[in-house]
């Protein structure tokens, strides 16, 4: 008697149907030149580098800061003895969102999620003793990106670093703000101008660093499904180019400078073909939408890190193994730079112990796993393959909805992506309370033990407002209080203009102005974002 | 009393926290349910929360915090609902809560902490029994009248 075998529906996240083998047929319609090609050579499907990570492995870079300057200052210091070779500044809430620290609307945040930073003094003290002329420095930071550009390039210019030299990303992708993560201030065409402005000033003045890291992280982590998340990060990368050469750029001025940042959970296969597909589609979106001619110009080069958004609050540990995970799938997805979320970040900002397990994953992955000997390993296996053009057309149908309805600066302002992000963060939640996407601990051999949830936490100092209050005081105090209000007097005429700003915030940062200070001229001549608030 | 008690539901993101996922899928969940749901956004004060809720009339204000920061955040919120005269209506909170923070938070008098993974029918759950709770009290108060 034969008996009845019932095959298991699978359909991804971005919501394409799996089967359960692959053949040549599915592959048969690539043409290896035009449709892949070798790594380093467009379209870049294979990666950006020909002999990618055997030149040079993947760039660790764990996201760090808290409380004051010199305490983080300390834990920069810690991750680069132990062998992280670039840093990734994490700032608290009010930083964030241009507050200085004795705002009131910054109560209970300074320092929290991040450091906080008032002035240039605390740049000076959480740089102090880091060779910046070494180690290359991520901002996470947005709607005030180039106010905190500005000061690290003052720091640098104190270091005697000269500006050519300087090395590093600034987040300073709002739009994804208004979509994920919330940290914006400025309504979004002033916004996107003062990006410009990093834009232009960067292609300038500073030829190794990058003014903005495209996210599509942060939408992802807001509930977008894979396929949605690299479309609407290359609508939005997009979107800056097309002002950069609004404004007089010629693209390969300013793109070989883009960098973005993606998300990796949840399935291992659909996140490399999101990866392979996205760079794909970049390369011909920047050559023929965007008329670059320079290969650099046409290169996602990228952090691709483990999300928060696939931990769990239960069972904690698990995390580890999940982040393993998911630097695995970055490593063969051909990421330039990885970072992961420790294992206790689905609670709090990482213990030291956490962030170290985090680092030692990546590099025992690096140098003991042979992740960085062959390029693009899974290249030609069929499903891999084909999956990376089913990814494709996927990406390609959402970026062609928000196109027709009248592009992403417009599907923002209006809440149009947003409330497409939510409903699907719903739609995903009830899938997974259903069942239908398993998390292990969480929807299937649940623990109700006791204590499943116990992990050593980071814990936040509450004495970090008073230390931190006392700083700016001090500063407010000794700074050349005439010189501040004069160069904030020109920055607020300058606002109003379409002059680039960066000069006018590096007047005000060497003066000593306070992050709250400039942002308030910001918020006088550009007004603030009123969020769409319908579901 | 058999007819159906409508639960308003003030949705709130208190402070500087910009993560509105959690709290964009709960009102998705209680509108399905069939609540009447209000949204604040995001970088709410304590002020424009109890304002909101002594406009729109809400018997539930729920809201969702992940930076770490739910304890001041309540306390200012609870002291403010007092002083507004709102101190009786139901406060819940979601979002990044350690289980030994959540006691300090029930404590302090909030009703219910619905952490990161709650299950969907225990907020719904939650939220219709107080309504019910809400409207009986509200009930036997107005009946002299």
């Amino acid at each position: 008697m034969k008996k009845e075998i019932t095959i298991r529906e699978v359909t991804l996240e971005s919501g394409i149907p799996v089967k359960p083998v692959y053949t040549p047929d599915d592959v048969r319609e690539i043409n290896y030149t035009e449709d892949i090609g070798a790594p380093g050579e467009f379209p870049f499907v294979r990666g950006i580098h020909s002999n990618m990570y055997r030149v040079q492995p993947w760039t660790m870079r764990q996201y760090a800061g808290f409380g004051t300057p010199c305490e983080t200052n300390k834990r920069f210091k810690y991750l680069i003895e132990n062998g992280q070779d670039a840093l990734n500044v994490a700032f608290d809430l009010p930083t964030q969102n241009g507050l200085d620290s004795d705002d009131p609307r910054a109560f209970g945040e300074v320092g929290r999620v991040g450091m906080a930073v008032d002035t240039l003094k605390d740049m000076e003290d959480a740089f102090d003793g880091i060779p910046i002329d070494r180690i290359s420095t991520s901002l996470t930071i947005n709607p005030i990106a180039s106010i905190m550009i500005a000061m690290y390039l003052v720091v640098a210019e104190k270091h005697n670093v000269p500006l050519d030299q300087v090395r590093g990303t600034a987040q300073n992708d709002i739009l994804k703000e208004y979509i994920g993560r919330g940290t914006w201030i400025f309504p979004v065409v002033p916004s996107v101008k003062l990006i410009g402005d990093t834009i232009e000033y960067c292609a300038r003045h500073l030829p190794r660093y990058n003014p903005l890291s495209v996210c599509g992280y942060h939408i992802r982590e807001s509930g977008a499904t894979p396929a949605q998340e690299m479309a609407y990060a290359l609508l939005i990368a997009k979107a800056y180019a097309l002002h950069s050469i609004n404004r007089g750029l010629k693209p390969d001025e300013f793109l070989p400078r883009f960098s973005f940042n993606f998300d990796i959970h949840g399935n291992i296969f659909e996140q490399v073909a999101k990866f392979r597909a996205g760079r794909r589609l970049w390369a011909r979106i920047t050559r023929n939408e965007l008329n670059a001619k320079d290969p650099r110009s046409m290169m996602i080069r990228m952090i691709a890190g483990g999300g928060g958004g696939g931990l769990t609050i239960e069972e904690p540990e698990n995390n580890i193994v999940r982040g393993a995970y998911y630097a695995l799938t970055s490593a063969l997805s051909g990421t330039q730079t990885m970072a992961l979320c420790s294992y206790d970040e689905a609670y709090t900002i990482p213990s030291e112990k956490a962030a170290l397990i985090s680092l030692r994953t990546m590099q025992i992955l690096s140098e003991e796993m042979g992740l960085c000997d062959t390029v693009d390993p899974l290249a030609g296996s069929y499903y891999v393959e084909r999956l990376t053009n089913e990814m494709e057309k996927k990406i390609t149908a959402h970026i062609n909805e928000v196109e027709e309805l009248g592009g992403i600066v417009k599907c923002v302002e209006n809440g149009h992506i947003q409330r497409q992000v939510s409903y699907q963060a719903f739609q995903h939640e009830k899938e997974i309370q259903a069942g239908k996407f398993v998390k292990v601990g969480v929807n299937k051999y649940r623990s109700e033990k006791k204590g499943s949830r116990k992990v050593a936490l980071y814990k936040y100092n509450p004495r970090t407002v008073k230390e931190q209050i006392k700083r700016l005081n001090k500063v407010r105090k000794e700074r050349d209080k005439k010189l501040v209000m004069k160069n904030l007097g020109i920055l607020k005429e300058k606002a109003s203009s379409s002059e680039n700003l960066m000069p006018h915030i590096l007047d005000c940062v060497r003066a000593y102005a306070t992050v709250g200070e400039m942002t308030g001229v910001f918020k006088e001549v550009f007004g603030e974002f009123k969020e769409p608030v319908k579901i | 009393m058999s007819e159906q008690v409508k639960s308003r539901v003030l949705i709130a993101k208190p402070g500087l926290d910009g993560h509105d996922r959690g709290a964009k899928v709960v009102a998705h969940l209680l509108i399905e349910a069939g609540m009447e749901v209000i949204y604040t956004g995001l970088h709410q004060t304590a002020d424009q929360i109890v304002k909101a809720a002594l406009e729109e009339d809400v018997n539930v204000i729920a809201l969702s915090i992940l930076s770490g920061a739910h304890i001041p955040i309540c306390e200012q919120l609870l002291k403010k609902m007092k002083q507004a005269k709102i101190g009786n209506k139901t406060v819940v909170v979601g979002g990044v809560i350690p289980e030994a923070d959540a006691r300090i938070l029930k404590k302090m008098g909030v009703k219910a902490v619905f952490p990161t993974g709650t299950r969907f029918e225990d907020i719904t759950g939650f939220i219709t029994k107080t309504a019910r709770t809400t409207a009986e009290v509200t009930s036997i108060k107005t009946k002299p009248r």
